[in-house]
């Protein structure tokens, strides 16, 4: 990096780098090259630090007024809702951040697929952020429990439940969770305690991941390392910084249309019922962002071998840089892969449609499908597609697509720009 | 950018579409009048949540509670807005067992704006004993806790009819085209003139239905209009901003050959 030589102006700025190098990091992150033709799929990793920033601060006050006790957590939060100043507001912000959070991070790992992000010298960032992905999933299951509403519980027992299918141990393990021998006050209790441990586990694994995207610097949309910094870079501030502001922006409005005119669509009508062990809802379903996930386990007849499904589907992503044997990484020039990519893409919007539909009939048979191809996609036509694919030549620098290589100047630029 | 704008659209016209048609499953096409709390600038009519109340104070409070909701409520801005004085005579009409006092007795004293609202039942258990094993709900986020809405707890109110022939209800049971599954506990709650309305509204089963269910949609959403007024401005506030950023990116990135 170039600029590991910085020293500060003033003699106390001096002293201080000398001792604690913060401005050297500041500096560092101020000029950090960024290629300069980044589109906008590339603004939600600013996006996602906003909505977990967002999540900790709002979560934080909700904290102070909600009571994690069985017979009080569904009182309390109407007490947030009705009582607090602003309460609504600050619940109803937490509630569709944790969908917002989700939409911007399948755009950040499908952004990351199409263009080859998690590629050598990438794959540590990739997987840092399925672990993030994972922790992310934990915290909002456990965030959905809290309200103690009729689908907080039963989502609570459904899950909790995957667990005693491991076999010999599988009842004792499930029995721990639970603090007792059924869904209640002791799950109530640290669940909340691990929802309020987990986003700060997940903000230093945010940091990880920045940190090991600093090393290789931005994958970009045409895929091609780059000289750092060149012709071909910008320093991040003012340009990537200005960037991201007016992406985030437009986000928010998307955000504050949820927040203010439609802040429970993305909820389930039943968990302003309030938790009742004795009646099960018509349908258990979880939030949507975790459908896909629950229609591959429930496609598998055995409840072993589903649990073992929807663990893998998570496991083929962390092992997808192997998987993946083409050396070419943005999808513009690779014209198999592309359509293969959008095959995925459907697949997955698929099964979380079929997520949330009874697991019966056409919709099983349906689900069983978009199940074996995803795993098809990911166990077969990715290695095997960096060996038969024929890819379009790559340009050798962004500023010179045409002098790079035989590549069609209006195939890079128009896609670019398009997408 | 077209292209981002027009995914987040068709996205959530999706996620739409999933949740109101799984929403919407198993019950007949749900009744939508015209209510005047949705929409951007929707807000309550004042005089329908007054009437509302009056509805469900004179009919549905003998069963159904309202736990959540505080005498207060009734006169803070975007309800009911009765004047505090009437709030104060409203409440002071139910009796609320408070205590223990310096002697250790609880005793019972007329309510005050503070309280909550009285329950017609001392628990869940004595609810369900009274009404035939049924336990009639808990009425403060009704309208949030049933998929359609306030839409479908107003045909659910209007949807009474005589069962077909096909099918026979045992005794306490109700046809109702709207519940799912057709069969219910309560007993058609509303019938014409059933209650005089204070301001000379002509009572009709409608009207009536109409009245508690704004008033309960309210109940649900006590700072409903505070969101929609506050939502408006973020929404333009944000969009002027995003327009002098906009523009503020196009000259930081006009120093530069590529377009943003």
């Amino acid at each position: 990096m170039s600029d590991q030589s910085y020293t500060p102006n003033s003699k106390f700025g001096k002293w201080f780098n000398d001792r604690l190098p913060l401005l050297t990091l500041s500096k560092h992150l101020q000029d950090y090259p960024t290629p300069k033709n980044l589109n906008y799929w590339w603004t939600f990793g600013g996006i996602l630090t906003f909505c977990l920033i967002a999540q900790i601060v709002t979560g934080l006050i909700l904290a102070m007024h909600y009571v994690a006790h069985a017979d009080m957590a569904f009182a309390s939060v109407e007490h947030i809702m009705r009582n607090v100043n602003y309460g609504w507001l600050i619940r109803y912000v937490h509630a569709n951040g944790a969908s917002m959070f989700f939409l911007a991070v399948y755009i950040h790992i499908f952004r990351s697929l199409y263009y080859g992000s998690y590629k050598s010298p990438r794959e540590i960032i990739w997987i840092l952020g399925m672990i993030i992905y994972l922790l992310m999933m934990m915290a909002a299951f456990m965030g959905y429990v809290l309200p103690w509403g009729q689908m907080s519980f039963w989502g609570a027992t459904v899950i909790t439940n995957l667990f005693s299918a491991i076999p010999i141990v599988g009842e004792s393990i499930t029995t721990w969770l639970w603090g007792g021998y059924s869904v209640g006050n002791p799950t109530l209790t640290r669940f909340f305690s691990l929802h309020y441990l987990i986003p700060f586990l997940i903000l230093g694994l945010v940091v990880l991941h920045i940190w090991a995207l600093h090393v290789p610097g931005n994958n970009n949309p045409i895929g091609i390392e780059l000289k750092k910094p060149s012709k071909d870079t910008v320093p991040f501030h003012p340009y990537i910084v200005i960037k991201d502001l007016f992406a985030l922006l437009i986000f928010l409005i998307i955000f504050a249309f949820f927040v203010f005119y439609s802040p429970n669509i993305l909820g389930h009508a039943d968990n302003y019922i309030e938790a009742n062990p004795m009646v099960t809802p018509a349908h258990i379903v979880p939030e949507w962002y975790l459908l896909p996930f629950y229609a591959i386990l429930r496609s598998v007849p055995d409840k072993l071998f589903g649990v073992i499904a929807m663990f893998s589907s998570l496991i083929v992503l962390v092992a997808l840089p192997w998987l993946d044997t083409s050396k070419v990484r943005s999808a513009i020039f690779r014209p198999l892969y592309k359509q293969f990519y959008w095959f995925l893409v459907a697949d997955v919007i698929i099964l979380g449609y079929m997520g949330a539909m009874p697991a019966e009939g056409t919709y099983l048979l349906i689900a069983r499908v978009a199940t074996t191809y995803y795993f098809i996609h990911f166990l077969i036509i990715l290695p095997v597609l960096g060996y038969k694919e024929k890819t379009i030549d790559v340009p050798l620098s962004i500023a010179e697509p045409v002098l790079g290589g035989s590549v069609d100047p209006s195939l890079t630029k128009s896609k670019t720009k398009k997408i | 950018m077209k292209n981002i704008l027009n995914f987040f659209l068709l996205l959530i016209i999706f996620l739409s579409n999933t949740l109101i048609s799984h929403a919407a499953e198993n019950s007949k096409k749900l009744l939508n009048p015209d209510w005047g709390f949705k929409g951007f600038f929707g807000t309550f009519d004042k005089a329908s949540l007054q009437r509302g109340y009056q509805v469900y104070t004179e009919v549905c409070s003998a069963c159904h509670s309202i736990k959540y909701l505080n005498y207060r409520n009734l006169g803070e801005p975007g309800g009911p807005e009765f004047s505090k004085e009437q709030v104060k005579i409203i409440a002071s009409q139910f009796e609320v067992t408070d205590g223990p006092n310096s002697d250790g007795d609880m005793f019972t004293r007329p309510a005050r704006p503070s309280d909550n609202f009285v329950s017609p039942y001392a628990n869940k258990q004595a609810a369900i004993a009274a009404n035939g094993g049924a336990y009639p709900p808990d009425m403060s986020v009704l309208v949030k806790a049933r998929s359609g809405g306030a839409d479908y707890v107003y045909s659910l109110l209007v949807g009474y009819e005589d069962p077909p022939t096909e099918i026979n209800l045992d005794d306490g049971v109700y046809y109702n085209k709207y519940m799912p599954g057709n069969k219910i506990k309560m007993a058609n709650p509303l019938s014409d003139g059933l209650v005089e309305y204070v301001d000379g509204t002509e009572a009709t089963t409608n009207q009536m239905a109409i009245d508690v269910v704004t008033f309960l949609a309210w109940t649900a959403e006590p700072h409903m209009e505070a969101r929609h007024k506050m939502g408006f401005k973020a929404i333009l506030y944000l969009i002027i901003l995003t327009i002098l950023v906009y523009f503020g990116m196009k000259k930081v990135w006009s120093r530069i050959e590529t377009e943003v």
